[in-house]
């Protein structure tokens, strides 16, 4: 089975890509140090210059980048183009920190729809697939990167975006899509609300899933699976270094092929800054080797996991990475389980509503209190009690399926969440540990 | 004809009521009924207001969750029995109440329903010979 997009580079061999990278990377500083003064700036400062880059064995000498030069650059900072060669920005939630917005020209465009393709065709799609992609559309890159990647590869697509599960639920059946790209905990959704309607996993067209986005666990995977009737690939990427793609996993499932001929990654020790060997788990970083408006050296993504470049059956040669256990700085541990504010995030968009909430975990008789607090919207409220309790509990209902763990649900008034400088204060933890 | 209720969320908490009440009266509305319903975490208000478009509006603007909901409202003899013969109709024409509540006017009393299909609560009522007010009735009492 030849599920290749482009094999004369997902499947090159290792000096092949490294000739590639190391004939990349030295331009790719050159152009930033020529082009972006906040750039030039940092490798002074860090007493480097573009000649000390001569190959990627070099890279160590760059300084880091981090989200923090994200915001002090915000927003044209690190253009290293004419804002003219910009066609398109995407847009990351915001939920950690300031707005990350990230600027695209054409051909960076075409480098991540490559990309994405990639991860659909290592799922096994082809143009004669349809592909429903379920992803938000807008700032977010989810909707815009598959949606991309499914055109590439001649996909019937169909761009639903996220959310209106029942619209969802008709395209699947009536168009038979065989190929659904979405966020786990969205897909784990469409696949109850099938189940509940009575459809069985042989009723249901789709064969495929590529999912991502959140962090997701392998119990998860084999749930959608069962429920779906489909094989569930994951998918991964940041909008920093361009959205969904930037790895993928292929039929082998033994993690995800980075695609390391635009994205060169390292795995750091979160502390030191210090680059670890391969199989050592650490920070992966990232640096972009041929994109043009918004090339990110060396940016530590947060991300923890492992790299490994241990031949895979697939045939291709890309390293490959483990699932991140999660980024570092937005974890919290609750009863000894992981929680992400983006799931609870999730639980909330995916029945409809808005993200305005507030988690406020406390610790009493040594066990911890969790509580989510939910802004009231007009389209949770009625004049009947019960009914606003049945819609409070679907919620807590959903928050339970997602993390494992049960949440308190309490419904407040619209605007009443505290926020500062305009973004609200997700995380309220009293907890004395 | 049903009639407007508008309904509004409150977190149940001490003061949220009156900052509901101060709200109304800053923009001189007039409360005609009130009933509050509530569960250990918020509460529902549930009231007849002279001015419904102008009430919503404000509520709104003032980060209040507030919904419009159709309600029957019938007079009866503010005298022992009526409520009695009213609700025998009800009975009679197999409506169901899903709450209620009631105030006294100077020479009658009005009683305000919540029923599952307001249509067709009222038509059966009506085939009854009950007459439900309209929003202008229940404005002039």
């Amino acid at each position: 089975m030849a599920n290749y997009f482009q094999p004369e580079i997902e499947c090159a061999p290792l000096e092949k890509i490294r000739a590639l990278q190391n004939e990349l990377l030295p331009a790719q500083v050159r152009r930033v140090w020529e082009n972006v003064p906040y750039y030039r700036k940092k490798l002074e400062a860090h007493g480097v210059t573009p000649d000390d880059i001569k190959s990627i064995d070099d890279l160590h000498k760059l300084p880091f980048m981090s989200k923090a030069d994200l915001r002090d650059a915000y927003p044209y900072g690190l253009l290293a183009v004419p804002l003219s060669d910009c066609v398109r920005i995407q847009s990351t939630s915001g939920t950690t920190g300031k707005r990350v917005v990230a600027f695209y020209t054409q051909s960076d465009i075409d480098l991540w729809n490559d990309c994405t393709a990639r991860a659909i065709v290592a799922a096994g799609g082809t143009r004669d697939d349809v592909c429903q992609v379920s992803y938000g559309y807008g700032l977010f890159t989810g909707g815009p990167g598959l949606d991309g990647g499914s055109h590439k590869v001649g996909c019937l697509t169909i761009p639903t975006s996220s959310g209106n599960t029942e619209r969802q639920i008709m395209f699947i059946l009536d168009l038979q899509a065989t190929i659904l790209c979405c966020t786990p905990s969205y897909a784990a959704y469409i696949g109850e609300t099938l189940k509940e309607k009575g459809y069985k996993p042989e009723d249901i067209p789709l064969k495929v899933g590529i999912f991502g986005a959140e962090a997701w666990s392998e119990e998860m995977r084999r749930d959608i699976e069962q429920t779906l009737g489909i094989k569930a690939y994951d998918i991964y990427g940041l909008t920093e270094i361009s959205g969904p793609g930037v790895a993928f996993e292929c039929s082998a499932q033994q993690g995800m092929h980075i695609n390391e001929d635009h994205f060169l990654p390292e795995i750091i020790d979160p502390n030191t800054g210090e680059v670890l060997p391969e199989g050592t788990q650490g920070e992966l970083v990232f640096t972009s080797l041929d994109k043009k408006a918004f090339p990110l050296i060396r940016y530590r993504t947060r991300d923890i996991c492992t790299l490994t470049r241990e031949k895979c059956s697939c045939g291709r040669t890309h390293v490959r990475m483990t699932k991140p256990k999660g980024r570092s700085d937005d974890m919290l541990k609750i009863r000894g389980v992981n929680v992400f504010p983006s799931q609870i995030e999730t639980v909330l968009m995916n029945n409809g509503y808005a993200a305005n909430y507030q988690i406020l975990v406390g610790r009493v008789n040594n066990t911890d209190t969790f509580e989510v607090k939910v802004e009231m919207t007009p389209d949770m409220f009625t004049d009947n009690v019960g009914e606003v309790q049945a819609r409070r509990k679907v919620l807590e209902d959903g928050l339970r399926s997602m993390l494992g763990i049960k949440a308190k649900v309490t419904l407040v008034a619209p605007k009443s969440i505290t926020r500062s400088e305009g973004k609200a204060v997700r995380v309220i933890d009293t907890r004395k540990i | 004809m049903s009639v407007n209720q508008v309904s509004v969320f409150l977190e149940n908490k001490a003061g949220t009521l009156n900052k509901l009440t101060e709200v109304l009266a800053t923009n001189k509305i007039n409360i005609r009924a009130l009933s509050l319903a509530e569960t250990s975490e918020f509460g529902i208000v549930r009231m007849l207001v002279n001015d419904v478009f102008e009430a919503t509006n404000v509520l709104k603007e003032n980060n209040f969750v507030a919904t419009l909901t159709p309600v029957l409202a019938y007079a009866i003899a503010d005298e022992a029995g009526d409520l009695n013969n009213l609700l025998q109709k009800f009975t009679a024409a197999n409506v169901n109440i899903e709450y209620m509540y009631a105030f006294a006017g100077k020479e009658r009393a009005y009683m305000i329903f919540r029923v599952n299909d307001t249509k067709k609560a009222e038509a059966l009522l009506k085939s009854h010979g009950l007459n439900s007010l309209t929003q202008e009735e229940i404005s002039a009492v």
